[in-house]
């Protein structure tokens, strides 16, 4: 884990990562995360010039030293530009990889003087000194749940909410030192802002299938199919999520499993942060509620 | 490609555990299973594995060196990080799976057909260009990855789905002329340009 930080220091250095980007599948993520980072008073200092991280497919045509060399670019970027602050991602694929990629430059002599040597030829040099964090540890962690409670406008009274953590924002490293298997905190969010969590739901960390929704659609949508089916079995009015693959795989997919399987799905999936971006009394166009592909229409009456 | 392939085999011949471990992310890692079967009752995509990693780890063990790097087993891993975190001897699994799948590729003995090998590959193309990943290019390539025909008929059977992003505004035309970059790409470039070389130098070095 991750050394805690003086919660009083509510800045960070962030890598809003390629799917963030305006016209880009999660544009609408960011959006509401500005928001919601507005209304809670945390400010984010977005790294200059930071590139991709080579997410979890990467690993193919990077091989390991030009992939960790990624994220060693954005770090050093970091540190440069933001020397006190810590990394903070709202991608899990981009949290992931960062966090790794620094892990592995501290534990491993022969990546340190790679990615040191791969680095000079960009000009950079790096520290590694740096917490790399995903931002609900920063929710979790830095403000609390007590502090985002207090700033509801408009609790979510009546919406019956699956949280679907999945995997990347929950393994391997786990968030507030929670369990894997079970892990509380988005409920925790759902119940801050006011909402009905869904405790008992089944598929809270399973996977979606992550980048192979793209290269084997059929394989993934057998791991989709359920995760939307226990939402629905527990009665959930929408899914939540805080990674952009599980909410991109839960949600524009679902006509394709309907003609699959013979479902009728229809279920919205938001992200934690449109949820508080509502809850804290923002439009709709600032929770990028516009942005469901799947309407969350008890989120549209609330936001108006 | 394949004379490297030709010149590691040899080089390790009877022992494809010490290859694994000089040349493969994490590969060292190997050594320390012990066969539980955590990790293949763990993995979402179980069905689908032609030998899970509890059975590679034996089969690297037991030199089974071209039915691993020719299967398509690897490329099954979504990278959900299960077997790491319920693995009792704590073996970066999903990482050896990944070194493995990329080794493979750098011998150039992955099946020509596997859907995953080549999406990941286009991924990094395509974001190596610019430096940020380019979604309507990327996604382009991915319906087209099997020729222009299938290429076609897969956009077809996506366009609803398409159009649902753009409406959205989750998706941007204007990606295909220009779209998102690093400033200093000449900088990134060098980086990645060293840092392959360095990797692809000591693994040259190993089949000496």
């Amino acid at each position: 884990m991750s050394d805690k930080k003086d919660s009083s220091s509510k800045e960070y250095s962030f890598y809003p990562g390629c799917s963030s980007q305006s016209g880009a599948s999660s544009s609408n993520y960011l959006t509401s995360v500005n928001s919601m980072c507005e209304e809670l008073d945390i400010k984010l200092n977005t790294i200059d010039d930071w590139n991709c991280c080579a997410a979890s497919i990467g690993y193919t045509g990077g091989g390991e030293l030009p992939r960790v060399s990624l994220s060693a670019r954005n770090i050093a970027l970091s540190e440069q530009q933001h020397p006190q602050q810590d990394i903070v991602a709202t991608c899990a694929a981009c949290w992931l990889a960062t966090r790794e990629a620094s892990e592995r430059i501290a534990h491993s002599t022969k990546i340190k003087e790679g990615t040191g040597i791969a680095l000079k030829e960009a000009g950079l040099e790096m520290k590694n000194d740096k917490n790399i964090r995903h931002m609900v540890e920063v929710l979790v962690e830095d403000i609390g749940m007590d502090t985002i409670s207090a700033k509801v406008k408009k609790p979510l009274e009546g919406i019956k909410i699956a949280g679907y953590v999945g995997c990347q924002t929950n393994r391997p490293f786990g968030i507030d030192g929670e369990s894997f298997e079970n892990p509380q905190y988005l409920d925790n969010m759902v119940e801050a802002v006011g909402a009905e969590p869904i405790r008992t739901y089944e598929k809270k960390v399973s996977c979606c299938g992550g980048a192979l929704a793209f290269s084997e659609p059929d394989k993934s949508f057998i791991l989709i199919k359920p995760i939307l089916e226990s939402a629905m079995d527990n009665g959930a009015d929408m899914i939540v999520t805080p990674c952009p693959v599980c909410q991109m795989n839960t949600e524009v997919y679902q006509d394709k499993i309907n003609d699959k399987f013979g479902t009728q799905f229809n279920i919205p999936v938001v992200y934690y942060s449109t949820l508080m971006s509502v809850a804290f009394g923002r439009s709709a166009a600032d929770s990028a509620l516009n942005g469901q592909v799947i309407q969350a229409e008890k989120l549209n009456k609330i936001a108006k | 490609m394949s004379d490297l392939n030709q010149a590691l085999a040899t080089k390790y011949k009877g022992n494809f555990l010490k290859e694994v471990i000089d040349n493969v992310e994490k590969g060292d890692m190997v050594q320390m299973c012990m066969q539980c079967g955590v990790c293949a009752g763990s993995c979402p995509m179980g069905p689908h594995w032609e030998h899970t990693p509890q059975k590679i780890f034996m089969m690297i063990r037991a030199n089974k060196r071209n039915e691993i790097l020719q299967s398509e087993s690897m490329w099954m891993c979504t990278s959900c990080y299960n077997c790491i975190v319920r693995c009792p001897r704590e073996l970066p699994i999903t990482h050896i799976m990944h070194g493995l799948a990329s080794y493979a590729k750098r011998l150039n003995l992955v099946p020509k057909t596997q859907p995953t090998a080549k999406f990941a590959q286009l991924f990094w193309n395509n974001l190596t260009s610019k430096g940020r990943v380019n979604e309507l290019k990327l996604g382009i390539s991915l319906y087209f990855m099997n020729g222009f025909g299938e290429g076609i008929k897969v956009a077809m059977a996506n366009q609803k789905l398409g159009m649902n992003m753009l409406k959205t505004k989750r998706m941007a035309i204007n990606e295909a002329w220009g779209g998102h970059s690093v400033k200093d790409k000449s900088g990134f470039h060098a980086m990645l340009k060293k840092a392959a070389e360095l990797e692809s130098d000591a693994i040259e070095a190993n089949s000496k």
